[in-house]
């Protein structure tokens, strides 16, 4: 904050350099992977066609038409939807029962659910591939790829929410408690409506996760339950350098979540501060 | 409309004790307010009448029904929060038909409970608003409007009033008194106020470390505390206490002599004189003299801060102080009813 208080020409130049060299460093991917999506993939490895080149769609075209892009799009909305629902109906009643029922080992459960995000997801990768292929036969299911999104989003869904309703008073939900009012309703009537906010945030950072996952969305799916991030890795290694294609395979992938999060910036914002900001 | 009965109840928490065996019986219709410094457990007590606190052990009944299992909203009772503790999301309206709806209560029977409460706490024109759009008095008397539509047997109110300001305060107190005449509903009430609790209450409970110190009627409580620690807390400016030491046929202070005849032996007692019953007398005829040390200027009176001779500090309360000046020295005397006595070690009244 000392920074806002001077106000010399250095600062006032500095500072907003800065910011938007370092905006740019972070866009700079982004925006070469946009630019690469519309160029052949002879164009794309030719070092005097960086810049100037003929723009095709060729690569869009090939995608659809070719590598079955909605197919992939459609699982990444389906199983990012419903893990985001799913996270919420386990996570609301959670957070609800430790914001407003602590107990003493309350915060002990809060920090070992943060703890299992602190396990490498590569150490449980054989037992993960095991259960699923030959014990359970879920493999390559909806229905797994759901279920394991929602649980590695958990503990961070539950935190948020758990952050949110911590601020609500006591006394309303007590109220309510005077009221009759039953435990569900509680939650619907009272709990979600003041929340609205950060159930609305926490509910978007979950979706984004979701969508952005890869780890297990690439290794416990073949072809039935793929999400787009299968699709990029599908598309990188087997044939070669195909630039052109892959950056437009990673674009169509990524557009989606970029335009759901300028959209939603201020309940981004909001949530990634954990309602510091109110 | 029922009375309400605690038998040794208890509250701990973990190893934690906290109420320590309360006995209390509130006569159907009565207005008792729980008063008590912070941490005494009136709040804690009143949260277990409402059923928010669980009862560790002993027994709570409204009426003739034990209410120890029984959940909140079908005690009976109904609550008014420091916080008001209003649903910001709903309409004033909606605020005050929530319990009813839970309940299942008929729609045009909210209507006209509403409607009806609304019009004794002089709210009608504020009932589609939402909370937010409403002054700190006006939330209040929603949140009473709430308690009232429910028809309960008692009312609880705790604290109502701390987060007003001062001209407000006095208001709704009175608002509060007049809701009890024409409701004639049970009500307890917790504040640590004890002006709230002489002027509201039928029969005041005094609290500390979650025990009773005394139970009666406000005047019952000024005249005859039952130790040292009412005898403080009750009434205000607060009364003045002085070591005395004792002499044949009575104690003195400060040499000036209190002739006494005590039904115990004690070794060493506290003599209490309320601010207000200390009459200026001559220097002969006095049983406590000081020197005027501050004078607070009240309008109707005047409060004169006084030390005697040993250093003890104390209140007198004048009409008018006339041309008495700083630093003059004056004398003292009070009726014999109005001198307390009360035990040092254990603060318990003496007669």
């Amino acid at each position: 904050m000392a920074v806002v208080a001077q106000s010399s020409r250095f600062s006032k130049l500095f500072w907003p350099v800065l910011a938007w060299t370092v905006a740019l460093v972070f866009f700079f991917p982004i925006f070469w992977l946009i630019f690469t999506s519309f160029k052949t993939d002879a164009d794309a490895v030719k070092p005097d066609h960086l810049i100037f080149f003929k723009p095709t769609l060729e690569n869009y075209i090939n995608m659809t038409e070719n590598y079955d892009y909605w197919r992939f799009a459609i699982n990444s909305v389906i199983t990012s939807t419903f893990a985001t629902v799913l996270a919420l109906v386990v996570g609301v009643p959670a957070a609800y029962a430790m914001a407003f029922n602590p107990t003493r080992h309350t915060k002990d459960v809060l920090l070992w659910m943060l703890s299992t995000k602190m396990l490498p997801a590569a150490a449980v990768l054989y037992p993960m591939t095991f259960l699923t292929k030959n014990f359970l036969d879920i493999y390559d299911t909806h229905f797994l790829v759901i279920l394991v999104l929602c649980l590695i989003n958990l503990p961070i869904v539950i935190w948020m929410l758990f952050t949110y309703f911590k601020e609500i008073p006591k006394e309303i939900i007590e109220a309510g408690k005077m009221d009759g009012v039953s435990t569900w309703g509680e939650i619907k009537d009272i709990l979600i409506p003041l929340a609205w906010g950060g159930v609305a945030s926490t509910a978007l950072l979950c979706f984004i996760f979701c969508w952005n996952e890869a780890y297990w969305t690439v290794r416990l799916t073949t072809t039935e339950a793929s999400t787009l991030s299968k699709l990029i890795e599908g598309n990188r290694a087997p044939e070669g350098l195909f630039f052109g294609r892959l950056s437009a395979v990673s674009t169509a992938a990524v557009a989606p979540i970029i335009v759901l999060g300028w959209f939603c910036q201020k309940q981004l914002v909001q949530g990634l501060t954990f309602g510091a900001v109110k | 409309m029922a009375g309400l009965t605690i038998r040794d109840a208890r509250k701990a928490y973990g190893e934690t004790q906290v109420i320590h065996g309360i006995d209390l019986d509130i006569a159907d219709g009565d207005f008792v307010v729980f008063v008590g410094p912070s941490g005494c457990g009136k709040s804690t007590l009143l949260r277990m009448i409402a059923g928010l606190e669980e009862v560790t052990s002993g027994d709570i009944s409204i009426g003739d029904r034990v209410v120890n299992d029984v959940a909140p909203a079908d005690r009976g009772v109904a609550m008014v929060f420091q916080t008001y503790a209003l649903y910001p999301h709903m309409t004033v309206y909606k605020n005050m038909a929530f319990g009813l709806i839970q309940a299942k209560t008929p729609k045009d029977e909210i209507d006209r409970r509403v409607r009806e409460a609304a019009k004794i706490l002089d709210i009608e024109n504020y009932l589609e608003r939402t909370p937010r759009a409403l002054s700190g008095g006006q939330r209040q008397r929603v949140a009473i409007g709430r308690a009232i539509v429910r028809e309960p047997d008692v009312f609880l109110f705790d604290e109502p009033l701390s987060n007003l300001d001062a001209a407000l305060r006095g208001q709704t107190r009175l608002e509060i008194a007049r809701l009890h005449q024409r409701l004639k509903t049970t009500i307890v009430y917790v504040t640590h106020d004890q002006v709230e609790a002489m002027t509201l209450a039928d029969k005041i409970v005094v609290l500390r470390d979650g025990l009773i110190e005394q139970y009666g009627a406000p005047m019952e409580l000024y005249e005859n505390p039952a130790n040292k620690f009412v005898a403080e807390f009750i009434g205000s400016p607060s009364m003045n206490f002085f070591e005395a030491s004792q002499e044949k046929g009575g104690f003195s202070i400060g040499g000036k002599k209190v002739s006494v005849k005590l039904s115990q032996e004690v070794n060493a007692i506290d003599i209490g004189i309320r601010p207000e019953h200390l009459k200026q007398t001559t220097k002969q005829k006095a049983v406590l003299s000081g020197t005027l040390d501050v004078v607070e200027q009240l309008g109707d009176h005047v409060l004169a801060h006084l030390v005697t001779g040993q250093g003890n500090e104390f209140i007198a309360k004048f009409e008018t102080l006339g041309d008495i000046k700083l630093g003059d020295t004056l004398h003292f005397d009070a009726t014999k009813e109005n001198i307390h006595f009360f035990d040092k070690t254990s603060g318990a009244r003496l007669v």
